[in-house]
């Protein structure tokens, strides 16, 4: 385990009560509702505010015990942190903020900057290394913040909405480079995608507790809340595009309208997919045929849950599944107009 | 039509009275130095600057001024860090008491060191029963510590203010990528600080220059050890010899100007102060 953490700790008059585990190497995705405590977790992991009760280890250090008055200060614990907003140093230079971390770990000046280049040219900002903070825009301020703290190369990765203030293509590098960074990563995020993609572990707070665990795919499938639900209400496949056509990992191959090339990831809502008993004859350009896995009431729709060729939830009345005679196991037809889909860059 | 046009650009003409009494205010400031000026035998400016109770007194005011806006930054920065950071009780009380000398007639201050320095006082006693001190009246040290005391508050002020306009969560960023207490202090915060720093250093530094009545009455008015530039002029002024005050004083309106044009960024044209974290991303 390179993370465990049991905190009970206070910021003001808000306190937050969690408790989990992360296997070293593995990503764990924070999120929750503005106010739910998110950041306050990441604080008391980096450090910042002292844990009152419980304990962390992080990569095998006992960095917080109150019991036997152990809090390892921020700067001794194997972590680093970047916050969302950034906190770039305005007297220092690109290159030499993201030295900053090399420096203190006892690089020669020389070395710090090598690696700092280093990084700067994988967030693709080389070319930005002498400028100062203030001349940067929100997205390169973010991904100047991100490669500073990744070049501290860090055990554990505190990331507090790393990814929030970038377009849609560089967060795609952004979230490969995460991807490929080694540390034990714990990421604050409001992104589904981005949840579903990069995290092994998905926590869920809300009101300074954590409301469910599990992984992307356990919970988006059973979401115990409705703030969970509404975030995480929408489908999510992989595969390869190819023109407008994208051929699934999972067999099927959908019509989009964006033509695309290479891999790329499909959403789709669940209430854009109709269900029918017989073979549709539509305008949509997407039918299928799909075993139902599940069939889950929440309120006044269903959910229910297709299996092969393209694992994804459909919202339904209740009175539908009456009249399609829907049940796990039954199979049906599935149509999705090709306007409803969202492919972008894998 | 014509009213909204007026609004969006207020009348132009400032109002006469306004600029009037404007007028005479840089008048009762300016017509004292243009009387000076006027008076001052600029022939003979050189040779009665460079006789050599006036280089003295020069050689003392540079030294005295240095080494107090020295001892105000070595004592002053860890007091305005108190100050900026610490809640404790009290802290308005001992704000208040560090601020005292720039509010009070300087020759209380001088009265007050030398019930306390002096021989007899408090602390002059100890001095001479430990150290073997035997008193600080009538040194350099003496002339000092009367500078020092009416130039520290003008460092502090300026340095508390200057930490007080820096974002923590800067330092504890720093933290958060590996830096201990002292590389904060010495990469983040001090750096940070400094056009404050500077700021408060330089005006301390030209308070001590100016200082007259704490060192008078405390230091005293030795030549070569306590008397510094403003004692020199007042006693030139006073044994008849208003050329060499005169050439004096227009020595130190010099500096003062000199000092004054260093930090016009900060007094007299302040640049647009940067907001701290003008370079965060609103969260999304």
């Amino acid at each position: 385990m390179s993370i465990y953490a049991d905190i009970h700790a206070s910021a003001g008059d808000f306190s937050i009560r969690a408790t989990f585990d992360a296997p070293t190497g593995s990503c764990t995705a924070i999120v929750g509702p503005n106010g739910a405590g998110k950041t306050t977790l990441v604080h008391a992991l980096a450090g910042l505010i002292p844990v009152q009760q419980g304990s962390v280890m992080l990569a095998g250090q006992l960095v917080d015990d109150p019991a036997q008055r152990i809090h390892v200060p921020s700067d001794r614990r194997p972590i680093a942190l970047h916050s969302q907003h950034n906190l770039l140093f305005p007297h220092l230079s690109v290159v030499d903020n993201v030295a900053f971390g090399p420096r203190c770990s006892g690089l020669s000046t020389r070395s710090a900057h090598q690696r700092a280049e280093e990084w700067l040219h994988k967030v693709g900002l080389a070319h930005l290394a002498g400028l100062r903070p203030a001349e940067l825009s929100g997205g390169q301020a973010q991904r100047v913040g991100l490669a500073r703290a990744a070049a501290c190369q860090p055990k554990v990765l505190l990331l507090d909405e790393s990814l929030a203030s970038l377009d849609a293509e560089t967060r795609t590098d952004v979230r490969h480079l995460l991807a490929d960074i080694p540390a034990t990563r714990v990421l604050i995020t409001h992104d589904p995608v981005e949840t579903r993609v990069l995290a092994d572990q998905l926590l869920v707070m809300e009101d300074g507790r954590i409301v469910q665990s599990g992984t992307p795919d356990e919970v988006a499938a059973d979401p115990r809340t409705p703030w969970t639900a509404g975030l995480l209400d929408v489908n999510l496949l992989t595969g390869l595009a190819n023109g407008t056509r994208v051929a699934l990992d999972y067999g099927l191959t959908l019509t989009s309208a964006t033509p695309m090339t290479g891999p790329v990831l499909v959403t789709f809502s669940p209430a854009a997919v109709t269900l029918s008993t017989a073979e549709p004859h539509t305008s949509a350009r997407n039918t299928w045929e799909a075993e139902v896995a599940r069939i889950q009431p929440e309120g006044d729709r269903v959910r229910v849950l297709l299996g092969s060729p393209a694992p994804c939830h459909v919202w339904v009345t209740p009175q539908a599944v009456g009249e399609l005679g829907l049940s796990a196991g039954s199979r049906c037809w599935a149509a999705l107009k090709a306007t409803e889909l969202t492919v972008r860059d894998a | 039509m014509t009213g909204r046009s007026s609004a969006k650009k207020p009348n132009s003409r400032p109002p006469i009275a306004v600029l009037v009494m404007a007028l005479i205010a840089v008048a009762v400031l300016a017509l004292p130095l243009v009387g000076l000026l006027q008076r001052t035998p600029w022939s003979s400016l050189g040779t009665t600057l460079g006789q050599t109770a006036t280089l003295e007194a020069l050689r003392v005011s540079v030294v005295v001024s240095l080494v107090a806006a020295g001892v105000s930054v070595v004592l002053g920065l860890p007091l305005a860090w108190v100050l900026a950071r610490l809640e404790f009780w009290g802290r308005a009380l001992v704000r208040a008491v560090v601020l005292l000398p720039m509010v009070l007639p300087p020759v209380v201050g001088g009265i007050a060191l030398f019930f306390a320095l002096g021989r007899r006082g408090l602390i002059g006693r100890a001095l001479n029963n430990w150290f073997e001190i035997d008193t600080l009246i009538g040194t350099t040290a003496g002339a000092v510590i009367a500078a020092a005391f009416v130039s520290m508050p003008f460092f502090v002020i300026t340095a508390e203010a200057g930490l007080r306009q820096l974002d923590p969560r800067l330092e504890l960023a720093a933290s958060t990528l590996g830096a201990g207490r002292w590389t904060v202090l010495r990469r983040i915060t001090l750096p940070l600080m400094a056009p404050s720093l500077a700021a408060g250093a330089t005006l301390a530094w030209a308070r001590a220059l100016g200082e007259f009545g704490a060192t008078i009455t405390f230091a005293g008015n030795h030549p070569g050890r306590t008397r510094t530039l403003p004692l020199a002029i007042a006693q030139a002024n006073e044994a008849g010899q208003p050329e060499a005050a005169i050439a004096m004083s227009v020595l130190l309106i010099g500096v003062s100007l000199l000092v004054l044009i260093g930090l016009r960024h900060r007094w007299i044209a302040p640049r647009q102060p940067q907001p701290p974290g003008s370079q965060e991303t609103s969260p999304s």
